[in-house]
């Protein structure tokens, strides 16, 4: 069976160029980067080239940049690092659960958190975020693109804010990296969580940008690992995997790969929201190429993914729980969407690998299976007969 | 396989379900596992009385891991999906208003009715699945005569589950398999080991699978107490069946028609539960023999065997699920209640349980106790 994948937001293939850069990691060159000999020495230079090379996608100094196993990691080393007992922190309402949850736990530990909400696009205001500054606040987390959406925050903003207030500003750039560019100093933040596995690096390295000056109090005890900011030997080969990763990033915002992934995201979204009944999550709002987030009225999402899948085409809705079964969208929920519309949402995100012939292979599916399962709905035929 | 259907199959990661899903892909059908995640178990636990840990085995992360498991084992696709919202609707919150009210209600039927064949037998359906199979010990066919899908009992009939199926529509079995309806359950597990399942030893599951350690009481208080509603006072007095007051208790939904101990009144005889006055919030207590009654009236009525029934019919019924089915005479008094007059009088018929009716194997059709 024809499998095409639409799912790049929760992962991405590795890369084969990536992984023929990773391989040596595993086999001759598996020295640990702080060994003082030979071995030692030759990952020790694998590790901060690739260190160059996550601090040219974000535009920071290498030494900026902390290594980690992930988004989740870095967003929980930025909060956790910089928040105590006291504090006051600010965050949005459709942060991803690394930093939801994250401030959640801050509040268990005595701090005061600050929900900021979103509009009807997905958009947080600048001066809302100015309006919740408070005194002892101490950091503003919110988001550059959004994982379920794909919008884009008005980050720089919130950054030149951020300045004035002397607060710390921490932006989870997980779903943007590869997608959008990427220039701390025109955001004007103080810290910047990257994830690999989302931008043709393998699963399990991520990194943290961490301003210089910024004291951050480490979550792992250990060695004196990544300026002891991260403890724990580094893991080489996904480091390496980031940084040949980021390279190809980098080089993809101008060598029209990202321009033509948009070109068959917008094939996609103009053809599928067209549909009776169907149309865009976060129209309006400025949105990271790849992705779409569309909306089938009087359909169960749920349903309808299972339904593709069967058919070859992997897309997702919302966020799973530890069962794998879906939940109710936060995001959605946070835009204001009703409870049935936010059910009868997709997430197709498109990446690098991607082909316009796929987008046709969607586009001659999702249709079809919308109509059926529109056929089969209670809700839908009830509506329809009161037409 | 001549003649291969795309049949979804209800896992719920036990040695039933997991049979079942083997069998029909070995029979050459195009199978697809579904489970449905029906209660978060975390949301009571740490509640007062409530077990810290998750330990309740309905929905648990351990049965998802089996099912899965054996998904991929027999090489199917496996989905689990969420009916939370329905489930608590449905299912929760009518069990708890039930206690509220004096009566003791049957979780598992209002689920094969609002859920299991309602919300994932529609999702079978929109995956483009014929049918939705089961583990229940059941057997389901269509007989051209009276034009009428049949419920049966299974060939196990220690394993018969047909008592909580009398809500299915004749949609709802014209759609469903129930593949271990010939089969008794150590043919199962033989089958199990047969196919390489992992699990073909896992104990039976029998307790109500969201109240964990089937404590009903302390479920109502921690559902209630996260719910931000206070527990509604419904204590009041304990009665004779003569009407002579005889104690007070704490609360109507601490008691079940027949029950004897905890009543907390010192006689010479034992006392039993007889009724529950949820208007008068009386508990109505008397001797064993004052337990028994040769007629009940059911509501909420589903037939299945015949579309109306248009004058009485001999058949026997059972009360409870553990309940040797007795000879009755059934008659429609409109609406949709049905008046049941026993041979011979019964012991504890208990409202909000249901009374199912059997003509020989067939199930004739039920309803609710009043």
């Amino acid at each position: 069976m024809q499998r095409v994948y639409f799912d790049n937001n929760a992962t991405t293939p590795v890369l084969p160029e990536v992984f023929e850069a990773m391989r040596p990691y595993y086999g001759e060159h598996f020295g640990n980067a702080s060994s003082i000999h030979h071995h030692g020495q030759e990952t020790r230079a694998a590790v901060e080239r690739a260190r160059e090379s996550v601090a040219e996608l974000v535009g920071c100094r290498s030494s900026e940049i902390v290594f980690t196993s992930g988004g989740t990691e870095g967003d929980n080393l930025a909060i956790f690092g910089l928040a105590t007992e006291g504090d006051h922190v600010i965050t949005s309402t459709i942060e991803h659960h690394a930093v939801l949850n994250a401030c959640k736990r801050l509040e268990a530990m005595g701090c005061e958190v600050t929900y900021i909400p979103v509009d009807g696009r997905g958009l947080v205001d600048p001066a809302e975020v100015r309006r919740g500054v408070r005194s002892n606040t101490k950091l503003i987390s919110i988001m550059m693109a959004n994982n379920e959406t794909g919008v884009l925050q008005p980050v720089g903003e919130i950054g030149k804010i951020a300045a004035e207030a002397e607060i710390y500003f921490h932006t989870d750039a997980v779903q943007a990296a590869g997608k959008v560019a990427i220039d701390v100093k025109q955001i004007g933040c103080d810290l910047l969580s990257i994830s690999g596995h989302k931008m043709n690096a393998p699963q399990g390295a991520g990194a943290l940008f961490v301003r210089k000056g910024t004291i951050l109090q480490p979550m792992l005890y250990g060695g004196s690992h990544e300026r002891s900011r991260r403890a724990g030997t580094e893991n080489v080969p996904g480091i390496v995997g980031l940084g040949r990763a980021a390279e190809i990033a980098k080089d993809a915002l101008n060598d029209g790969s990202i321009a033509n992934i948009e070109q068959m995201r917008d094939r996609l979204q103009q053809m599928l929201s067209s549909l009776e009944a169907a149309g865009v999550n976060g129209d309006g709002a400025p949105r990271v190429p790849n992705t779409t987030n569309i909306y089938f009225d009087h359909i169960e999402g749920e349903a309808l993914v299972i339904a593709l899948d069967l058919k070859g085409l992997a897309v997702s809705t919302g966020a799973a729980c530890s069962s794998g079964a879906i939940e109710p969208s936060h995001v959605l929920t946070a835009m204001g969407l009703r409870a049935e519309r936010a059910r009868a949402s997709i997430r197709f995100s498109l990446g690098k690998q991607n082909t316009e012939e796929e987008v046709e292979f969607a586009l001659a599916l999702v249709p079809d299976t919308v109509a059926r399962l529109r056929e089969l709905s209670p809700v839908y035929k009830k509506e329809a007969l009161s037409q | 396989m001549s003649n291969p259907k795309t049949i979804a199959v209800a896992m719920s990661g036990g040695v039933d379900s997991s049979t079942v899903a083997a069998v029909l892909r070995a029979e050459g059908h195009n199978v697809i596992g579904l489970t449905m995640q029906l209660w978060n178990q975390r949301r009571l636990a740490g509640h007062e009385g409530m077990p810290e840990a998750v330990q309740g085995r309905c929905c648990s992360l351990d049965d998802v891991y089996d099912a899965r498991r054996v998904a991929e084992t027999i090489g199917i696709p496996y989905y689990v999906v969420n009916h939370e919202q329905r489930f608590e609707d449905e299912v929760v919150r009518p069990f708890v208003q039930e206690y509220l009210s004096g009566r003791t209600p049957i979780p598992c039927s209002l689920c094969n009715n609002h859920l299991k064949f309602d919300q994932l037998l529609l999702v079978a359906q929109q995956i483009g699945a014929d049918h939705l199979a089961t583990g229940h010990y059941a057997r389901v066919e269509f007989d051209a005569k009276r034009d009428r899908w049949l419920l049966k009992r299974p060939a196990d009939t220690s394993k018969d589950q047909t008592y909580f199926l009398f809500g299915l529509t004749q949609e709802q079995l014209s759609r469903t398999l129930f593949p271990l309806g010939a089969l008794t359950k150590p043919e199962v597990r033989a089958l199990a080991r047969q196919h390489g399942l992992a699990l073909a030893e896992k104990p039976d599951s029998q307790e109500i699978c969201f109240v964990p350690g089937g404590d009903y009481k302390r479920f109502l208080d921690a559902y209630l107490e996260e719910q931000g509603e206070a527990l509604p006072d419904t204590a009041g007095e304990l009665v004779t069946t003569g009407g002579d007051v005889v104690g007070e208790h704490h609360g109507i939904h601490n008691f079940t028609v027949g029950q004897r101990k905890g009543l907390g009144v010192a006689t010479g005889s034992p006392l039993y539960v007889i009724q529950i006055k949820g208007d008068t919030r009386q508990v109505v207590v008397g001797n064993s023999d004052e337990l028994y009654s040769d007629t009940l009236r059911v509501r909420r009525t589903n037939l299945i065997a015949c579309a109306e029934l248009d004058q009485p019919l001999r058949v026997t019924v059972k009360i409870r699920h553990r309940h040797e089915p007795a000879p009755a005479t059934i008659e429609a008094t409109g609406g949709d209640e049905i008046v049941v007059k026993f041979d011979q009088a019964q012991r504890a018929i208990t409202p909000g349980q249901a009374a199912v009716f059997y003509d020989d194997d067939v199930v004739v059709g039920g309803g609710w106790i009043a």
